[in-house]
């Protein structure tokens, strides 16, 4: 089905399923410890041999030597991949840096070697007995030093986050110098890691020249692609199976060293081997989200319209590697005449930076956010007011392309309001709980809006039970529980007669989970499935299939009701379908807003931080299951937290690597660090965006928030941090120069 | 399944692996003992009652509990995120007592009872715990969830049992099931999809329903 015209009035506005706030259909298997992930498989393979990752010792040089004597001679041990054994290996599409190094390593704990044996134990204790002769290279692992003499770089994250290397509308320069009030200032986001609870995971099974992985990969089709043309064999050749995974945020976008560790494995080894990256060797092996500098410099009019707004951004990345698109938001979301955006792009050998949840806003916001906060005091105005009068219904760069849905205004008042924005003194360090100075913040969410072309088969049974199969995959993010309401409305059956297959490369190809599309894009795949079986259903029964209604297990036309199930006959029926998308996300600008507010404590004598509330008010289309959305919010609310207030991956400049490599060092939000988090959608819907007249949340949850909590950290203390994560250390700085 | 069928099917495996090597891999390494040359691990037996059935095993004794359970007893509900007791993933309970059974090895445990996430409840008969998860979405990727579970009862039964916490104001009296009371406790349970507020709301939907 093509997807060219706004969508019309269709089955899922009916919203008696889809749109209701269900509980998840795979929560009884996730709850119970009986939804299998890709390590679990004791059923396909049950004589799997374990293998354990070997990770390098250096940043930048060669391997002169291994001895590898010790290790084959271990108990247990069925085999050592190297580089040497793996044959030539390819690179694939996704990866910058190889997912096996040797003889030349590329970065710190990349992969070397995989130690097969029959049991982990084994395995771990071989492993430990390699000896590895290093060449140590020169290294380039400092990004401000390498930023003095980097190249502007444009780049798309892929995931809707974009910015070409210099981007001008108007003449910046001259508007910002002549504007009554000014700021420059900048900012600095580190390194951050995904630190998903699975780590990545793969079982891998050869029969002949066919492989299968079961492997814990957010996007199929891609991976399946990347195995194939690594390890240089035909797509076809090649089985991706990942019903559940364990958390993504884009570190399993791509295929890491497991998969590809594994296949290799298992072909050595003459049977199926099993292999997980050991969590210490997670956060080096595989990608981060990269450290950005950014400098903002905003000029407005005393009424407090931009009319000068420039956003330089740079990073770095291992060698054919990308920019993080800091700028990209800064390009729609507000108003001005006058703009400049770029992008710079330092040589790193750290290990690979790309994309991780909302890859380029949300850095980008946690700069922009403060800086629009800093120049609402200079203006002498409310933050929330400031942005208000700084809105567009048009995109800046192009006035005559408008946005399809943009709510912003919306989602600001409405937060203000049920926030108690009122109560918040304009002047820092104004209110005190005992110990506590308490301040609030805001900050504007912003994500653009994805379709990704989707596919699904979809079948119906003879005893009238449903069967979604695609290989659409559910991080987390509800696709098994939207998909099944997707089909139950469409086909009109309750939601227990419909079964969700996902994840695996023999169903139809779907969008996959990244960038926020899979809710969207997934669905309407689901839809166009739908209709083509509606129609066939229709033509097999002789009904005119466009006055034909499917609702409470029975087709009905006219005064002719058939249950469905009788419809479908003995054999069943089926179709198979994909959405693809025209051109109307080009003819109007599709994105997510969201109002973030915040409030936090700050010890008036430690410095210490506590969030004590947390309010999203989001406008994204249409909402196909409130409970589900509410949740990837509040976790990107959470994600927020950590990126504002602890998450960090210090650097080695040294010796090259991220020292904090586990998750007790880490440190990611738990438990106590969150309060009770509320979450408004806006009634929205989007004709624009597919027949679902839906958008994505997963990732404007997190777009805003860290900023939010900077700038409520600034209004109970008084002290602005601008290099986060905004720590007590700081905030004492801060304050030492405020006394 | 009974203790000899997990030992046989186990030896068998082995065995039958040794034999597949031997032959296809290691002649080009002449200067590698074959398999079954080489110092078997030392093992001990082990019984654990899990989840109210017994069994007996030979276990490497570097096996943790956590492998133990997943590898051997085939009970892949208790998750592996860290192997390193930072992450909570790992939670069980050990005669009544949660621990992270990662960071203990299967041979501390003989004679030891197990309850793991299988033994709470099973799908079509959950554990109040387990259905206040789904009814509250205390969950998205669920990795994290069966030692969140684990946890959670374990905490409820803490603080029923007056064992004090961190965030009392006072350790000699009786903790009460306060959000911050549950929020300190369940602090060793990391779940980076970001449903504590969830999970909070679960635990005291448990707790109000048994006081």
């Amino acid at each position: 089905m093509k997807f060219d015209t706004p969508a019309g009035q269709n089955p899922i506005d009916q919203l008696k399923v889809v749109g209701k706030p269900t509980d998840r259909i795979d929560g009884k298997f996730k709850t119970t410890g009986t939804a299998p992930y890709a390590y679990e498989r004791h059923d396909v393979a049950p004589d799997a041999a374990y293998g354990y990752v070997v990770g390098a010792g250096i940043a930048k040089g060669r391997i002169a030597g291994m001895d590898l004597a010790a290790a084959k001679a271990a108990p247990g041990v069925l085999t050592i991949v190297t580089a040497d054994t793996a044959g030539t290996l390819g690179k694939g599409d996704m990866n910058t840096a190889k997912l096996l190094g040797g003889p030349a390593v590329d970065h710190y704990h990349q992969a070397i070697a995989l130690v097969v044996a029959e049991t982990f134990e084994q395995a771990r204790a071989a492993a430990a007995l390699i000896r590895v002769d290093y060449a140590r290279g020169q290294g380039r692992f400092d990004l401000d030093e390498a930023l003095k003499t980097a190249p502007l770089k444009g780049d798309s994250s892929g995931e809707g986050s974009s910015a070409p290397p210099v981007d001008r509308v108007g003449k910046f320069e001259q508007a910002f110098a002549a504007a009554p009030v000014q700021l420059d200032a900048v900012y600095e986001t580190p390194d951050q890691s995904h630190a998903m609870m699975e780590p990545h995971a793969s079982i891998a099974r050869w029969q002949g020249d066919e492989l299968t992985l079961w492997t814990s990969n957010q996007m199929i089709n891609w991976g399946k692609g990347d195995v194939a043309k690594t390890l240089g064999i035909p797509k076809e050749k090649v089985r991706l199976i990942s019903p559940y995974i364990g958390g993504g945020f884009g570190g399993k976008l791509f295929v890491r060293a497991d998969a590809v560790l594994a296949a290799l494995g298992a072909r050595q080894a003459g049977r199926p081997v099993k292999v997980t990256l050991q969590r210490p060797l997670m956060i080096n092996n595989t990608t981060h989200r990269p450290a950005t500098r950014q400098r903002i410099r905003l000029g407005a009019g005393k009424d407090g319209k931009l009319v000068a707004i420039a956003h330089e951004s740079g990073s770095g990345d291992l060698p054919g590697g990308g920019p993080e698109t800091a700028v990209s938001q800064t390009k729609l979301l507000y108003a001005g005449a006058n703009r400049l955006t770029s992008m710079r792009l330092a040589v790193l050998d750290l290990p690979e930076g790309n994309a991780m949840r909302a890859p380029g806003e949300a850095p980008g916001l946690m700069a922009l956010e403060v800086a629009m906060d800093e120049m609402a005091e200079k203006l002498g105005m409310d933050p929330v007011q400031f942005r208000i009068i700084n809105d567009t219904q048009v995109d800046p760069e192009k006035p005559n392309r408008k946005f399809s849905q943009r709510q912003l205004v919306e989602c600001l008042r409405l937060g203000a309001d049920k926030f108690g924005w009122a109560q918040r003194s304009a002047t820092p360090r104004a209110k005190r709980d005992g110990a506590w100075l308490v301040g609030m913040g805001v900050a504007s969410g912003f994500r653009n809006n994805i379709t990704m072309k989707s596919g699904a088969r979809v079948g119906i049974d003879r005893k009238g039970q449903v069967t979604v199969a695609t290989d659409m995959t559910d991080i987390g993010t509800g696709s098994y529980t939207i998909i099944a309401q997707t089909a139950a409305e469409m086909m009109g059956v309750p939601l227990d007669k419909v079964t969700v297959l996902l994840g695996d490369s023999s169903f139809p190809t779907a969008a996959g989970s990244g960038g926020q599309w899979g809710a969207n894009s997934s669905t309407a795949g689901v839809y166009a499935a739908c209709m083509k079986l509606r129609e066939a259903v229709a033509q097999k029964l002789g009904f005119n299939s466009n006055d034909v209604s499917f609702a409470d297990g029975k087709v009905r036309s006219g005064n002719r009701s058939v249950p469905l199930a009788q419809a479908a006959g003995t054999s069943g029926l089926s179709a198979e379908d994909s959405i693809e998308f025209g051109d109307l996300a080009k003819k109007e600008q599709q994105s997510t807003f969201a109002g973030h507010f915040v409030e936090v404590g700050v010890h008036a004598y430690t410095g210490e931080i506590r969030i004590r509330r947390m309010l999203a008010v989001c406008a994204a289309g249409r909402i196909l299951n409130p409970k589900s959305a509410r949740s990837q919010v509040i976790g990107a609310m959470t994600m927020g937290v950590g990126a504002a207030l602890m998450e960090e991956l210090a650097v080695d400049k040294r010796f090259g690597f991220f020292v904090n490599h586990d998750l007790a060092s880490y440190e990611v939000p738990v438990h106590a660090d969150i309060p009770h988090q509320e979450v408004i959608f806006l009634d929205e819907v989007d004709p624009m965006s597919s027949p679902m007249k839906a958008k994505g949340v997963g990732e404007l949850g997190l777009c805003g928030v860290g900023a939010a909590i900077a700038n409520a950290v600034y209004n109970a203390s008084g002290v602005r941090v601008r290099e986060y994560p905004v720590t007590l250390d700081k905030v004492i700085a801060g304050s030492a120069m405020i006394a | 399944m009974s203790q000899n069928e997990i030992t046989m099917s186990r030896r068998g495996v082995i065995a039958g692996g040794a034999v597949g090597v031997a032959a296809s891999a290691l002649p080009a390494e002449a200067q590698t003992p074959p398999l079954d040359q080489r110092a078997a691990p030392p093992t001990m037996p082990v019984t654990l009652k899990v989840n109210g059935s017994t069994h007996r095993l030979d276990l490497d004794t570097r096996t943790t509990l956590l492998d133990a359970l997943r590898e051997h007893w085939k009970l892949t509900g208790t998750k592996k995120g860290c192997d390193h007791g930072q992450c909570g993933a790992c939670t069980v309970l050990v005669d009544g007592r949660r621990i992270n059974s990662c960071l203990s090895l299967a041979v501390m445990h003989d004679g030891d009872s197990i309850t793991t996430i299988e033994g709470l409840g099973k799908p079509d008969d959950l554990h109040p715990m387990q259905a206040a998860f789904i009814k509250h979405d205390g969950y998205q990727c669920g990795y994290c969830t069966p030692g969140q579970i684990c946890s959670a009862v374990a905490v409820l039964d803490e603080i029923k049992r007056g064992v004090p916490s961190h965030v009392q104001a006072d350790i000699a009296t009786a903790p009460a099931v306060t959000e911050m009371e549950i929020r300190e406790r369940m602090s060793g349970n990391i779940c980076r999809c970001g449903a504590y507020s969830n999970i909070i709301e679960a635990m005291r939907d448990v707790a109000g329903a048994k006081a």
